[in-house]
């Protein structure tokens, strides 16, 4: 309790501060939220910011999240926006690093999985996914082979040239991936990763640019020649829902998963830092996490948000997804891509 | 030949009407392409603020990148002397002959270019794919990205050279022929000499489109295959490394004005007898005159009109199966069910409203330093002409990036929506100064002595003879412009920018979704790109076509 005390009079005092520097008003009329390509919320979601605050949410669009992480930073001393959403596990680090943003515990901290949350809450996560092969029913049946259970299985020959994945260079899902494959076959083991991929190339796994090459076109499903490919744990609930369909035709192999975590934070150039709270705040409310499913299909952050009947029915959840501290990932992200390069072009 | 150099160095301005001309597009390229070009490559290569001459020198030393770099150039040279083989017999055909359907073939032939590149992909993919119907792999090769830059590019060369050709006088061929010389070697020494110019300005841009490809070598490429531009944008999003991208990014730059200087060699602009009037090509006469038209225009049905006949049908094949319209009708319910989707109409409300601003853009900017250039022969005409060409070899990270880190003042201009068509423009003057530059630079000045006689001001001569004399080149040009924005989608994805979704990113939006269904609607997405795309362009070419009694 001590605790919330301090807290409210840190933002009472910041809001004082704030408000004196800018001789306006407290609260501003917007506040910009800096965002990713696949950032959406259903309309009217975010206007009940404004019906709470009064304050008008700007959202701003910025490429991938690697892409929006070096805008941040390039913009850092005169920020282009006040919030910035979006940035994973495997970016974090640098944008921490970089100093972009200023810690904050959201209220309402206590409903999120405490898995998800960053030592100092320098930033609040908002929503997850896991990275996992997924296969087509109907096409492993048609040959007689029984789905892979774990990354092992898939060096199995009655798996030779079936599986697909995304080149960690050029796709944040080929990247969990590859970092799912690290934690299997970690650096320094005497059987390590690069050696699972020497015979995991050796089993003719084809490599796409990216999710959309790999799914949309390789996937036995697209009318491809691979029936495994690397995607999402909420890929079947989407075939489900977009489709209209009562029964997913994929599925998912449990083991060998990656959590890729998506955190916003309040940028360090703000104005306006008690309202870049409250839509902090905001984000991981109820509101907005139940809606976060069926708009972008990554899963809510907050335990207690109700999930959609068909993410309910339709999705298997890894037995074990590795969840990598995202330092661990910063200090090792390019070496680990160059090594993969390195292999995949030998 | 002397004394018609001196004829068109004339400027119908005098000097310094002339230097005016520059002012213009000289400040618009200055703030929205050198100031954040030079802004964002010294914020790259000075890392925590000082410059560290390490990574230069790690760059020009690494094996793979130098591979990098040759595979950049010598694609791009493959891809250009392909495209330029290819497409000069369907120039030829589209200026010296008439036929049922060549307006509708005409502008169909610049659809190609505003498709995005996975869509492409797969009907590639259904022809020439491992589970393709002519049971030729070509995936991962070098043949399938010549192919694919072929495809994207032909039109440039078709519809460039066309122009051009199209207002030479077959007089001067018939003079030829009935003086003994066989088609051959009437091409060979009359109507080829003739062409350079056009043929140097039109191979330069399919070289500079080629050369800084991204979307083709990434999907139809792989992993061996890198070309600068993937490699920055990869050194940009998937190690954060702005000062290994902003050295590749100078690299490529460098490559591209060397490659542009020894192109301008080439450029030296010749006087030519263009035809008086409008002159309806006839029809094709002789048997020889059919079998050569219709050997180009199927070779044309086959190489464009396959992958955009496969996407249509594709496009008609329902999710759950049978035919019909469900993916068209998904285009329209799948916004309600998730709001990652865009609504189709604003899609295509906002793609034509950045279309129209980048079209008015580059067309201002690119008739005044195409006359600038043309009415100028000193060596500073020259750098101006490299300098103008340079955004279109320059990377689309960079030019994202630069916006950002330079337009913050004196207006803030950095999440500005204007910097869409801004965008999309720098890539359409190139084509708008190439496009029109050869045929201004052979005007000839007796016209205009002939206007001033008559008591025409300079300005008035220039807008009544020049102007329309060129007006088919600058319709060519704004062709160009409108379909490079409607199908842009890389420079647009690295601006920070409010939500505007063009069409290129509803396609994408679509393209990220699991499922038959989204998939489907983004092939129904694609089709109604390529139909508004083509429907535009046709529109553009009746225009410009001169009304009777015009010059």
């Amino acid at each position: 309790m001590n605790h919330r005390v301090m807290r409210i009079a840190l933002v009472l005092l910041t809001t004082a501060v704030v408000a004196s520097g800018c001789s306006s008003d407290s609260a501003p009329d917007e506040i910009v939220l800096l965002t990713h390509e696949s950032f959406a919320l259903s309309e009217g979601t975010l206007e009940a910011f404004k019906d709470q605050t009064g304050v008008t949410v700007k959202v701003r669009t910025a490429g991938d999240a690697g892409t929006m992480v070096i805008q941040a930073i390039l913009t850092k001393d005169n920020p282009i926006a006040d919030v910035m959403y979006g940035v994973d596990n495997t970016f974090l680090s640098r944008a921490v690093n970089s100093g972009l943003f200023i810690p904050y515990t959201a209220r309402g901290i206590e409903s999120v999985n405490p898995l998800l949350r960053i030592d100092g809450d320098i930033v609040t996560p908002i929503d997850f996914g896991d990275v996992c092969i997924n296969y087509d029913i109907e096409a492993l049946a048609a040959i007689g082979s029984p789905p892979p259970e774990n990354l092992g299985d898939l060096l199995d020959p009655q798996y030779e040239g079936l599986l697909v994945v995304e080149d960690p260079s050029t796709s944040s899902p080929g990247l969990a991936f590859l970092m799912a494959t690290i934690a299997a076959y970690p650096d320094g083991a005497e059987y390590d990763w690069k050696a699972y991929w020497s015979d995991l190339f050796d089993n003719g796994v084809v490599i796409a640019a990216d999710w959309s090459e790999a799914y949309s076109t390789r996937f036995t499903r697209a009318g491809g020649a691979q029936p495994l490919v690397v995607s999402y744990a909420s890929s079947p609930p989407a075939e489900v829902f977009y489709g209209n369909l009562t029964e997913a035709p994929t599925g998912v192999m449990t083991e060998g998963c990656f959590k890729q975590i998506e955190y916003a934070g309040i940028l360090s150039g703000t104005q306006h830092e008690a309202t870049a709270g409250q839509l902090i705040d905001f984000l991981i409310s109820l509101p907005v996490q139940e809606d976060i499913p069926l708009n972008m299909f990554v899963y809510p952050a907050n335990r207690d948000a109700v999930l959609p009947q068909v993410f309910a029915d339709h999705t298997t959840l890894p037995e074990r997804s590795v969840v990598m501290e995202p330092g661990t990932i910063e200090l090792n992200r390019q070496r680990w891509i160059e090594e993969w390069i390195e292999i995949a072009r030998s | 030949m002397d004394r018609d150099r001196s004829l068109i160095t004339r400027s119908p301005f005098g000097h310094l009407g002339t230097g005016a001309l520059v002012v213009i597009p000289t400040l618009f390229l200055a703030y929205f392409f050198v100031y954040p070009v030079v802004a964002i490559t010294v914020r790259g290569l000075t890392p925590e603020g000082v410059f560290n001459p390490a990574v230069l020198l790690d760059v020009l030393s690494s094996r793979t990148l130098q591979g990098v770099a040759a595979f950049t150039l010598w694609q791009a040279v493959l891809s250009t002397l392909l495209t330029v083989a290819v497409g000069l017999p369907a120039a030829w055909v589209f200026a010296r002959f008439d036929f049922p359907g060549k307006s509708v073939m005409r502008a169909a032939t610049l659809v190609p270019f505003v498709l995005p590149t996975l869509v492409v992909g797969t009907a590639f993919l259904a022809l020439i794919g491992p589970k393709g119907v002519t049971d030729i792999d070509l995936t991962g090769t070098l043949w399938v990205i010549l192919i694919a830059h072929v495809f994207y590019n032909y039109a440039i060369v078709v519809r460039g050279v066309g122009a051009y050709w199209e207002r030479i006088d077959p007089a001067l061929e018939d003079a030829a022929r009935s003086l003994g010389a066989s088609r051959l070697r009437t091409f060979r020494t009359v109507t080829l000499p003739l062409l350079k110019p056009a043929i140097a300005s039109t191979s330069a841009l399919v070289f500079l489109f080629s050369f800084t490809s991204f979307g083709v070598v990434l999907l139809l490429g792989d992993i061996n295959h890198s070309t600068i531009e993937v490699e920055i944008w990869r050194q940009t999003t998937a190690y954060l490394r702005l000062d290994i991208a902003s050295t590749l990014a100078i690299l490529q730059l460098i490559g591209v004005g060397v490659i542009l200087m020894m192109y301008g060699r080439y450029q030296r602009r010749t006087t030519i007898q263009f035809a008086h009037g409008t002159i309806r090509p006839p029809r094709p006469a002789t048997a020889a005159d059919r079998i050569a038209v219709g050997a180009v225009l199927a070779t044309t049905a086959f190489l464009l009109g396959l992958p955009l006949v496969i996407l249509i049908g594709r496009s008609l094949v329902n999710p759950q199966g049978g035919i019909g319209f469900a993916n068209y009708s998904n285009l329209f319910s799948l916004p309600a069910m998730s709001a990652s989707f865009v609504d189709p109409i604003d899609a295509i409300v906002n793609s034509l409203r950045f279309a129209l601003f980048a079209t008015v853009i580059a067309v201002l900017i690119g008739v005044l330093a195409s006359a600038a250039l043309s009415y100028s022969q000193k060596r500073t005409a020259r750098v101006f002409d490299l300098f103008v060409m340079l955004p279109l070899g320059t990377s689309a990270v960079t030019i994202g990036f630069g916006f950002l880190v330079a337009l913050g003042w004196p207006i803030d201009l950095r999440t500005s929506v204007m910097l869409i068509p801004i965008a999309h423009a720098l890539v359409a003057i190139p084509f708008m100064v190439r496009t029109t530059n050869p045929s201004m630079g052979s005007v000839q000045h007796r016209l205009r002595e002939a206007a001033a006689t008559l008591g025409a001001t300079p300005a008035r001569a220039w807008w009544t003879i020049d102007l329309r004399l060129v007006s088919r080149a600058i319709a060519v040009g704004a062709a160009f412009a409108f379909a490079i924005s409607m199908g842009e989608f890389g420079a647009t994805s690295f601006i920070t920018r409010p939500d505007s979704p063009t069409i290129p990113i509803a396609i994408f939006r679509l393209l990220g979704r699991p499922g038959s269904t989204p998939f489907g609607a983004a092939l129904a997405m694609s089709v109604l790109l390529m139909v508004i795309t083509g429907v535009a362009v046709f529109a553009i070419d009746v225009l410009r076509t001169p009304q009777a009694g015009d010059l």
